[in-house]
C-alpha cells in the first residue's frame, strides 16, 4: 500500500470516528423544528377585532370604514360558526439557539425532527461527495451528480405541471371542475376562456411526436412556438439592447454644471464609454483591413474587450469563492455545529 | 524551487484554497466595508421611495446560486421592511419557490407587524420565462389568479386593486441567470419605464452594466456588493446590528479576501515560472 493511501485511510478513519462520536453525543447533525398551533376561530376573531379597531379609529377621525374592509368583516363573521374546533399546526425550522427559552429552560415548542435531520445528513454527505471530485472522479461524485440532475428535473416537471398545466391551462378551460377538485382558491369570477383551446391543441400536437405515426405533426406547434418567441424577442432586443443602448451612449464628452463647473471625473468616464463603444465596434468591422487608423482603433478595442473579459473573470472567481464559502458555512455550522465566531459565544 | 511549483499536484492547490477559505471563516475574520457609489445608487432607489410603496420582489435564483445571492436578497427584504414597503414576491424559476419562502420567513421572524396579504404577498412561480413578464406587465391576474397557497388575489387587500406591475414603484430583481435581470429590463423596465434595481451573480454582472443608469437604476454584483449593501443598510438602520443575520455578506468577505490574495499570488508565481521558462527557451 502506498504511503499516501495509508495517510488518507488514517485521516478518513479518524474523521469518521470523530463524526460518529459527536453524532452519538448529540452535539452535531441534528435538525429541530418549531411547532405553532393556530385556532381558526381565534384567528378569524382576531382579524374581525383588527377591522373593528380600524373602524373605531376611522370614526374618531370623522371618516367611514373602507367598503372592502366592511365586506371582508361581513364575510369573516358569516364563516365564524363553521370554524369551531378547526386548528392547524405550522412547522418551521428552528435554530440551535432556540432549543432553550430566555430563562434557560427547554422550549417545549421546539422538537427534534427526524425527516429534517435525514435531509441535513443527505445534504452534508452530498456536498462532500460532490467535493470529492477534486481528488478525482469517483463513484460518490457520480452518485451525487445523478441525484442532483434527477431531482432537479423531477422538481421542475412537477412544479411546471401544477402551475402551467393545472393552473394556467385547465384552470382557464374548466374552472368549475378545477375549483371543485384541486384548486379551491380559484377565483369565482373565473369563467371558461375558450382561447385556451389553442394552446391545448398545440400541446397535443407537440406530444404527437411520441405517436408511432405522424410525428411530423409536432413540427407545426414547434414552428409556431419558435416564430412567436423570435418575434417577441426581436422587438424587446431592438428596443432595450439596440435603440436604448445607442441613446445611452449619446452623452456629452465635457460635463459641467453651474455649481461645480467642469466635472473632470464624469467627463473622463463619458469619454471612456464613448471611446470603448466606438473602438469595439471598429474591431468587429471587417469590411476594411485592420491597418493604419482602423488598425489602431481595433487594437484599442481589443484592450477594452480584454479588460471587460478580465472584469468578468474576476467577478466569476468571486462568485465561485462565495459558493464554496456557503457550502463551508453549511458544513461547519449547520451540520458540524462548530461555534460561530461572534455569534455563538 | 521553480521545479517544485512546476510539478506541484493540483490537489495541493485545492487544499490550500480550501484552507484559505475555511480558516478565516472559523476565525470570524471580518473586514470593514464602505458602500461604493454603485451600491448607494441601489440603496437610494429603495430608500428614497415613500414609506409603504409597492415593490415587486422578483427573485430568480435557485439553491445552486444561493451562496452568492442570498445575503443580498435578505438585505433587500430587511431594507424594504424597515421602510414598511409592500412586497410582492414573484419568481420565474421553479426552484426559487423555497428561496422566496426563506426570504418571507425573515419577515415572519423579524417583522411580526408584517401581515400576509396586507404588507406582503407570495405570488410564486408561473412557467413561461419572459412570457410571464410580458403578460403580468399588462394584466397580472391573467396569469396570477391566485397566490402561491391558492388564495384568490381578489381576496387579499394588497392585490385586489392591482391590475398589472406597471403600478409598482420599483422592481427589485435578484437574478442568477436566464430568465432574470436582462428579461425584466427588456420586457418591463425599458418599454414601460418602471424603475428597477438588481442584484446578480458575479458571472452575470458585467453584461448588465451598460443598462445602468438609464434602464436600471443600479445593479449589485456578487457578494462584495451584497456586503456593501448590508453595510449601507446597517449605517442607516443601526439597530439591525444586534441581529447577526444582517451581516452574512460582510462575514463572507473575510474568506473572499484571503482566497483572492492566494489566487493573485499563484498567478504571479505561475507567470514568473512562465517567463523564466521562456527565457530559458523551454516554454
Amino acid at each position: 500500500m502506498k504511503n499516501s493511501t495509508i495517510i488518507w485511510l488514517v485521516l478518513l478513519i479518524v474523521g469518521g470516528g470523530y463524526l460518529i462520536f459527536r453524532t452519538g453525543s448529540g452535539s452535531m447533525g441534528r435538525a429541530y423544528v418549531r411547532h405553532e398551533t393556530f385556532d381558526a376561530k381565534a384567528s378569524f376573531e382576531e382579524q374581525i377585532q383588527k377591522i373593528d379597531d380600524e373602524e373605531q379609529k376611522a370614526v374618531s377621525d370623522g371618516k367611514t370604514l373602507n367598503e372592502s374592509k366592511a365586506e371582508a368583516r361581513k364575510q369573516l363573521e358569516t364563516r365564524l360558526p363553521d370554524l369551531e374546533g378547526i386548528t392547524w399546526t405550522k412547522v418551521s425550522s428552528a435554530e440551535r439557539s432556540e432549543l432553550t427559552t430566555d430563562d434557560g429552560q427547554p422550549d417545549p415548542a421546539v422538537v427534534f425532527s427526524w425527516s429534517r435531520t435525514i435531509g441535513l445528513w443527505i445534504a452534508a454527505l452530498g456536498t462532500l461527495a460532490i467535493m470529492s471530485f477534486l481528488w478525482g472522479d469517483n463513484v460518490f461524485y457520480k452518485l451525487a451528480e445523478a441525484v442532483v440532475v434527477g431531482a432537479s428535473a423531477a422538481y421542475a416537471m412537477v412544479v411546471g405541471f401544477w402551475t402551467g398545466i393545472i393552473q394556467n391551462l385547465f384552470g382557464k378551460l374548466i374552472p368549475s371542475v378545477m375549483r371543485d377538485t384541486v384548486l379551491p382558491g380559484l377565483p369565482s369570477t373565473q369563467h371558461t376562456e375558450w382561447i385556451y383551446v389553442i394552446p391545448l391543441v398545440l400541446s397535443v400536437l407537440m406530444l404527437w411526436r411520441l405517436a408511432p405515426a405522424g410525428g411530423w405533426i409536432s413540427r407545426w406547434p414547434l414552428a409556431f412556438f419558435i416564430g412567436a418567441t423570435a418575434g417577441i424577442r426581436l422587438v424587446a432586443y431592438l428596443d432595450a439592447d439596440f435603440v436604448q443602448q445607442i441613446s445611452n451612449t449619446i452623452m456629452p464628452l465635457i460635463v459641467s454644471d453651474n455649481k461645480q463647473g467642469l466635472m473632470i471625473g464624469s467627463s473622463i468616464a463619458n469619454f471612456i464609454i464613448v471611446t470603448g463603444v466606438l473602438t469595439c465596434l471598429v474591431y468587429f468591422f471587417f469590411s476594411f483591413e485592420h491597418t493604419g487608423a482602423v488598425g489602431t482603433a481595433a487594437r484599442v478595442g481589443i484592450w477594452f474587450l480584454m479588460i471587460t473579459f478580465g472584469a468578468g473573470f474576476g467577478f466569476t472567481v468571486m462568485g465561485r469563492i462565495a459558493l464554496i464559502s456557503d457550502r463551508f458555512n453549511f458544513l461547519f455550522y449547520d451540520w458540524l455545529w462548530l461555534p460561530r465566531p461572534g455569534i455563538d459565544a | 524551487m521553480s521545479d517544485f511549483f512546476r510539478n506541484l499536484d493540483r490537489r495541493w492547490i485545492f487544499l490550500v484554497m480550501g484552507l484559505s477559505i475555511a480558516i478565516p471563516m472559523l476565525m470570524g475574520v471580518v473586514f470593514p466595508e464602505e458602500p461604493s457609489q454603485e451600491v448607494l445608487d441601489v440603496f437610494n432607489a429603495v430608500e428614497d421611495l415613500e414609506d409603504g410603496s409597492n415593490i415587486l420582489m422578483a427573485y430568480d435564483y435557485d439553491p445552486a446560486s444561493k451562496g452568492e445571492l442570498e445575503p443580498m436578497a435578505a438585505a433587500f427584504v430587511r431594507h424594504c421592511a424597515e421602510k414598511k414597503h409592500k412586497l410582492y414576491f414573484i419568481t420565474l424559476w421553479p426552484a426559487a419557490i423555497p428561496m422566496l419562502q426563506k426570504n418571507i420567513e425573515i419577515l415572519n421572524r423579524e417583522y411580526p407587524e408584517y401581515t400576509y396579504g396586507e404588507h406582503y404577498v407570495n405570488l410564486g412561480f408561473r412557467p413561461g420565462n419572459e412570457g410571464v413578464i410580458k403578460v403580468v406587465v399588462t394584466d397580472l391576474k391573467k396569469l396570477y389568479g391566485n397566490d402561491v397557497a391558492g388564495t384568490d388575489l381578489n381576496e387579499l387587500p394588497m392585490t385586489v386593486n392591482v391590475k398589472n406591475i406597471q403600478g409598482m414603484d420599483l422592481i427589485v430583481n435578484v437574478s442568477a441567470g436566464t430568465p432574470g435581470t436582462k428579461e425584466w429590463v427588456q420586457y418591463a423596465a425599458t418599454p414601460f419605464d418602471i424603475k428597477m434595481v438588481a442584484g446578480v451573480t458575479g458571472v452575470g454582472y458585467t453584461p448588465l452594466v451598460p443598462y445602468v443608469p438609464d434602464q436600471l437604476a443600479g445593479v449589485l454584483g456578487a457578494i462584495k456588493a451584497a456586503a456593501e449593501y448590508e453595510e449601507a443598510v446597517l449605517q442607516n438602520y443601526p439597530e439591525l446590528r444586534t441581529n447577526p443575520a444582517t451581516q452574512e455578506g460582510l462575514r463572507r468577505m473575510g474568506p473572499q479576501l484571503v482566497a483572492h490574495m492566494l489566487i493573485i499570488t499563484l498567478i504571479i508565481i505561475g507567470n514568473i515560472i512562465f517567463f523564466m521558462d521562456r527565457k530559458r527557451g523551454v516554454a
